[in-house]
């Protein structure tokens, strides 16, 4: 039994500590997203992203690549889709670096909720960004002639997958983001492990025309994974064993870097 | 009776560095406990393992009777922190910081806005609270992280340096503050580096210096374990000031130092030798506007416990940035 010596004083109507962990992380990722309310440039980077690659890729590489840039634009939205998404998911440990470095996560630290709410706050607001870089892509392709054929409820469904990828990829950046000192370290070893993973895919051009080693990489990267189930699902093509993978993938990443970010969170702060 | 806060023998290393190399600390309910010391000295890391954001690599600490270590989750329900920087989410406004506790403490939406609007009121944010924080003035940011951490009306509050960089007014605001909650009942232990302020607040003290106590006691102990004190004159009239040097001296056989001001000083044994300064003052007729002892300073004290002063040795010793960044 303890001993409290302390005069009873009012407590809050609901029990301190009583929300739950899925309540709690709720909480602090509205907090994340009122963040960028307040900060819309927060955005410019998953918006402008989409509109520059798409540019690039179609207007200096479409006509040599595929003849005419119209039929290598069909080709590349899939690609430049998850491309931008795995760019976007990088913003995650920068921001957890920061908000470590201001002392806000002392703060969380000290309030009896679940471990994990923060991190899990954050990998949910990040949806927003998500969700805008893909609605921006899709609105600028669809001006320049870009047309799914799958019908609407296929789109969202590679909409959703690509989301769903993508909060599983951005616990491994949530992992750099509490193991590497500062911001701007956590950006250079992000875009380290994006790169290699975006490029060395199908987004750009058919696994096919590569050198056999590097095949071999492309056709298993996850991320080549992820491409072909969004062309599949926009265009037209094989979606149940890419999407299998995909989501195996996505597992794999969850079992292996959640536990790896938890444990890197309590070390850090 | 069990104390509010109780710690024995905390140690605590970075590396080489001994933050906290045997510490004892306790607090009764209701009272406040003031932890002086410079920079470098511990202060930080004992609060933040009493806060359960660190753990001791020995020694144990309680609160409430709740073991800091084993039941963490328990003792965090109890505690509110603030910290030594504003631990406040600049981007959001006051209103959302107090909201956003309130819910992660699991207040229905309509109560955590409720305490949100009486903490501002509380703290002279109402206006305020529809800002974003990074718009607030030093003394603005504090007082939103000091209603950060009583949304949910800790029985026990650590206040880690919570006047560092204010300017005397919002200190003082501060100040009443705390004199407040511990009215309430609240527990508070209070870390600060301005002697003036474990002066004004600590109903004990205890001082730290490189991750070790070296005093503990009131205000007044600590200044009594150092011994002189001073008796100090001012004449009402400035002219009166070679007499009053005169009967200070006869009676202290010590040559008195006289101030700007015209007040005269001079260390004494004992305060009973105002009397004597009294009698002599009044029988040559010399009105004076000031007569008094004094105890020293807690500067002093500082000075005469660890051999340096409290400020001066700030710069020297390791910050506790520093000390968080070895951590990681």
């Amino acid at each position: 039994m303890t001993t409290l010596t302390a005069p009873p004083t009012p407590r809050p109507a609901a029990r301190a500590g009583g929300g739950s962990a899925l309540q709690q992380s709720l909480t602090l990722a509205w907090r994340n997203v009122v963040k960028i309310r307040h900060q819309p440039e927060a955005l410019m980077d998953v918006s402008l992203q989409p509109i520059i690659f798409t540019v690039l890729f179609v207007f200096v590489f479409g006509g040599a690549i595929a003849g005419d840039w119209h039929d290598y634009l069909t080709y590349l939205v899939p690609g430049i889709l998850a491309q931008t998404l795995m760019f976007a998911t990088g913003g995650i440990g920068v921001a957890l670096n920061n908000d470590i470095t201001k002392g806000v996560f002392d703060r969380f630290r000290s309030l009896p909720i679940a471990r994990s709410a923060p991190l899990v706050g954050a990998v949910v607001a990040d949806v927003v960004r998500y969700a805008t870089s893909i609605a921006v892509l899709l609105a600028f392709t669809a001006a320049l002639g870009f047309r799914t054929t799958q019908g609407l409820s296929a789109t969202v469904l590679a909409v959703l997958v690509g989301i769903g990828f993508a909060m599983c990829l951005s616990w491994v950046f949530v992992w750099i983001g509490l193991t590497v000192r500062s911001a701007g370290a956590v950006q250079g070893v992000g875009f380290l492990a994006t790169f290699p993973l975006t490029f060395g895919s199908s987004a750009l051009v058919p696994a096919d025309t590569l050198p056999g080693w590097l095949q071999a990489f492309t056709r298993n990267n996850p991320v080549t994974h992820l491409i072909d189930t969004i062309r599949g699902l926009l265009l037209g093509g094989p979606v149940a064993e890419p999407l299998a993978w995909t989501a195996g993938w996505g597992a794999l990443l969850l079992v292996v870097f959640v536990p790896l970010a938890m444990r890197a969170y309590r070390r850090r702060v | 009776m069990e104390n509010t806060i109780e710690a024995t023998g905390l140690e605590l290393s970075y590396g080489s560095t001994r933050a906290l190399a045997g510490v004892d600390l306790s607090a009764p309910a209701g009272t406040v406990l003031g932890v002086l010391g410079p920079n470098g000295a511990g202060k930080t890391t004992a609060v933040r393992v009493l806060a359960t954001l660190l753990r001791a690599d020995s020694g144990s600490a309680r609160i409430c009777g709740h073991d800091v270590a084993t039941e963490p989750q328990r003792v965090r329900e109890l505690i509110g922190l603030t910290g030594q920087y504003a631990s406040v989410d600049e981007d959001l406004t006051g209103r959302q910081n107090l909201v956003m506790i309130g819910r992660l403490l699991g207040l229905p939406r309509p109560d955590a806005h409720a305490r949100a609007t009486e903490l501002l009121a509380r703290f002279s944010l109402t206006e305020a609270g529809g800002r974003s924080a990074k718009t607030y003035s030093g003394g603005m940011r504090r007082r939103l992280d000091l209603a950060a951490s009583l949304v949910n009306r800790p029985r026990v509050l650590f206040l880690d340096e919570p006047t560092t960089g204010l300017d005397p007014r919002s200190r003082n605001e501060v100040w009443d503050t705390v004199r407040g909650l511990v009215d309430d009942g609240t527990t508070v232990l209070l870390t600060t580096q301005y002697l003036e302020e474990a002066d004004e607040l600590a109903d004990d003290i205890v001082v730290f210096d490189s991750g070790r106590v070296v005093a503990r006691g009131t205000s007044d102990e600590l200044k009594h374990r150092t011994g002189a004190q001073t008796l100090t004159v001012r004449p009402r009239d400035r002219a009166d000031t070679a007499r009053v040097v005169a009967v200070l001296e006869q009676v202290s056989g010590v040559v008195p130092t006289t101030d700007a001001r015209g007040t005269s000083s001079v260390p004494v044994p004992s305060e009973a030798l105002l009397g004597a300064v009294f009698d002599r003052l009044t029988t040559q007729g010399i009105a004076v506007s000031e007569l008094a002892v004094r105890l020293p300073s807690l500067d002093d004290v500082f000075f005469a416990l660890t051999g340096h002063a409290a400020e001066e040795s700030a710069a020297a010793e390791i910050t506790p940035t520093e000390e968080q960044e070895s951590l990681a």
